[in-house]
């Protein structure tokens, strides 16, 4: 690759950087805490690209030649870095769904803040601190009240639904699901990675995920409501 | 006439060829543009099965995570490369190799990143006239004893804080007996001599730009290498192996070794992934953690790349197996 072609491909790749950092299309990919990093190095990819074009177009006329003979030795594996620009930019894959959640033993894991729940009756919960506190305080702190909350829906293998919000830690190949059953006045239809807002009260009731007998905590549907998925469809852990 | 002809036409070839040569990566790298936004259809529609868009997701996500410190590891070096006398860095070490391998191994706690920030840094310290002892010990301990990634694990193990303590204790230990190996057996023409452009008579802004170019587009281009091998493994292996191995006793720890080298996750990440292992003995669990920061396939890739395949070949096994033995030794003792 000569050094135009490598000063395009630093530019589309800072480009592609930047615009997927711009749009909210990186919170598919990584967690919003990484924004800052991601638009300085697309920002930096972008200034490599224009100081390279500059010192290319500034080389002595007769030195050309001679760098190139120099220069074919350079790494023919760079072409590979086109790959992640055309899925970036043409394909944008979504965030993994109801596919990976039927596939993954759900990740709950004991939570850092039990306090009092904010005010309100429904209070607005996310879906993992209600598993959290349904599992690990077994809904002391949640009472009577009414919860709402939010995720996409993954039928099991006997069709069974569950909702469903993946965890991000650092980038969707670390992405797990934190599994919540539905009971009492479920919706008769419910398509897998459709998003619902689910309101209702806790539950006693459990069962355990058969693919690593992780704790899968229940929630008294009162009301269901299909809603568009979050510009982030994650939640984090912290 | 003819016999003028002949070197004009000779030299005129030979212009055309190196002429041709940069016309052609330019405009095949255009065709392939131009074919990519052609055939957006097409491509869109096979991607759309859920297998495929599985990996592809993986895929882009591991790229999209790791360019940020890709780049902050190559500015670092880059820097280091043009800007740092090698007289400071002679002075920062102890001048006897065995001393100075632990004092790089404890400096790794300074680089704020995952696994992808290091190799072009270590790169960096060696072509500075560091011992290279001293440069792999670096490249080892510091993906995995920084901060960040030490608080994620206190996060990820809240009920356990001597995870964070065997991690720390398993990962410096594996580094300053990898450096001292290679101090002792390792050979300077296992590692190649960097093949990139010389700087000499260019200024330093031009060196500066030209060692960024060239380590994003190398380093890059294994990244890339590495995140396909990961997403293809995240998506072939079935969940139901890991939870039949996870009963036998050596078997799991070798497992999730194993596991850590395939997935390729960033060190960062890492210990959140195996927390969700519960069924694995706390032993095997650091097994994943003290591997996986040390060799997976993205850095073996990289490390191929900066150092030549004779190293990683060499390197990347001895690295593994003392890894698997470190961490089973001390998670015995402090587990």
């Amino acid at each position: 690759m000569n050094r135009t072609a490598q000063a395009s491909v630093l530019f589309l790749l800072g480009g592609a950087v930047l615009y997927a950092g711009l749009t909210d299309l990186y919170l598919r990919y990584v967690k919003s805490a990484l924004l800052p990093l991601l638009l300085a190095s697309g920002a930096v990819l972008i200034v490599a690209a224009i100081v390279t074009t500059w010192f290319e177009w500034r080389r002595p006329r007769a030195a050309v030649g001679q760098h190139t003979e120099h220069e074919h030795r350079e790494p023919r594996i760079a072409w590979l870095l086109v790959l992640p620009l055309l899925a970036l930019i043409f394909v944008a894959p979504p965030p993994p769904g109801s596919y990976v959640a039927v596939r993954t033993g759900t990740a709950l894991h004991a939570p850092w803040d039990l306090s009092a729940l904010p005010a309100g009756d429904p209070v607005r919960l996310g879906l993992v601190d209600y598993a959290g506190r349904a599992v690990f305080d077994h809904g002391s702190s949640i009472g009577d009240r009414q919860i709402t909350t939010s995720g996409f829906i993954s039928l099991d293998e006997g069709g069974t639904p569950y909702l469903v919000r993946m965890v991000l830690n650092c980038c969707a190949a670390d992405a797990q699901p934190v599994k919540v059953g539905l009971t009492g006045r479920i919706p008769p239809i419910l398509q897998p990675d459709s998003w619902y807002e689910i309101t209702g009260t806790y539950t006693a009731e459990q069962t355990t995920d058969p693919i690593n007998n992780g704790v899968i905590p229940y929630i008294d549907v009162v009301q269901a409501r299909p809603v568009p998925a979050p510009d982030d469809e994650y939640e984090s852990r912290f | 006439m003819t016999t003028n002809a002949a070197p004009t036409q000779g030299a005129r070839r030979e212009a055309d060829e190196t002429q041709g040569w940069q016309f052609n990566s330019t405009l095949v790298l255009s065709m392939l543009l131009l074919l990519a936004v052609a055939g957006q259809g097409p491509i869109r529609r096979v991607l759309s099965e859920p297998v495929m868009q599985g990996w592809t997701t993986v895929f882009v996500a591991v790229v999209v995570q790791a360019l940020p410190f890709l780049v902050l590891g190559v500015l670092l070096s880059a820097i280091i490369a043009v800007f740092v006398p090698p007289s400071f860095l002679a002075r920062a070490l102890p001048r006897h190799p065995a001393r100075a391998v632990p004092v790089a191994g404890v400096a790794g706690m300074v680089l704020p990143g995952c696994e992808c920030a290091s190799v072009p840094v270590a790169e960096a310290l060696v072509r500075k006239g560091v011992t290279p002892a001293a440069a792999l010990a670096f490249l080892l301990s510091a993906p995995a004893i920084n901060p960040i990634v030490l608080t994620a694990t206190a996060v990820a193990f809240p009920d356990d804080p001597r995870m964070v303590l065997a991690r720390f204790v398993a990962s410096l230990l594996v580094a300053c007996v990898m450096g001292w190996l290679w101090q002792r057996v390792g050979r300077t023409d296992w590692l190649r001599p960097p093949t990139r452009p010389s700087s000499a008579g260019s200024g330093r802004a031009a060196a500066f730009w030209g060692s960024v170019r060239h380590d994003v587009m190398h380093a890059g281009g294994f990244l890339v290498v590495g995140a396909m091998a990961a997403a293809t493994l995240k998506t072939v292996i079935p969940a139901s192996w890991l939870y039949t191995a996870a009963g036998i006793p050596v078997v799991s720890i070798l497992t999730l070794a194993v596991l850590a080298v395939l997935l390729s996750i960033c060190s960062e990440a890492d210990a959140f992934v195996v927390a969700s292992l519960p069924q694995f003995s706390p032993t095997a669990q650091l097994a994943f953690l003290v591997v996986g920061p040390m060799i997976d396939l993205k850095l073996f890739a990289m490390q191929a790349a900066t150092f030549g395949r004779g190293f990683a070949l060499r390197f990347a096994p001895t690295t593994f197996a003392l890894a698997v033995l470190t961490a089973a030794v001390v998670g015995a003792v402090l587990l």
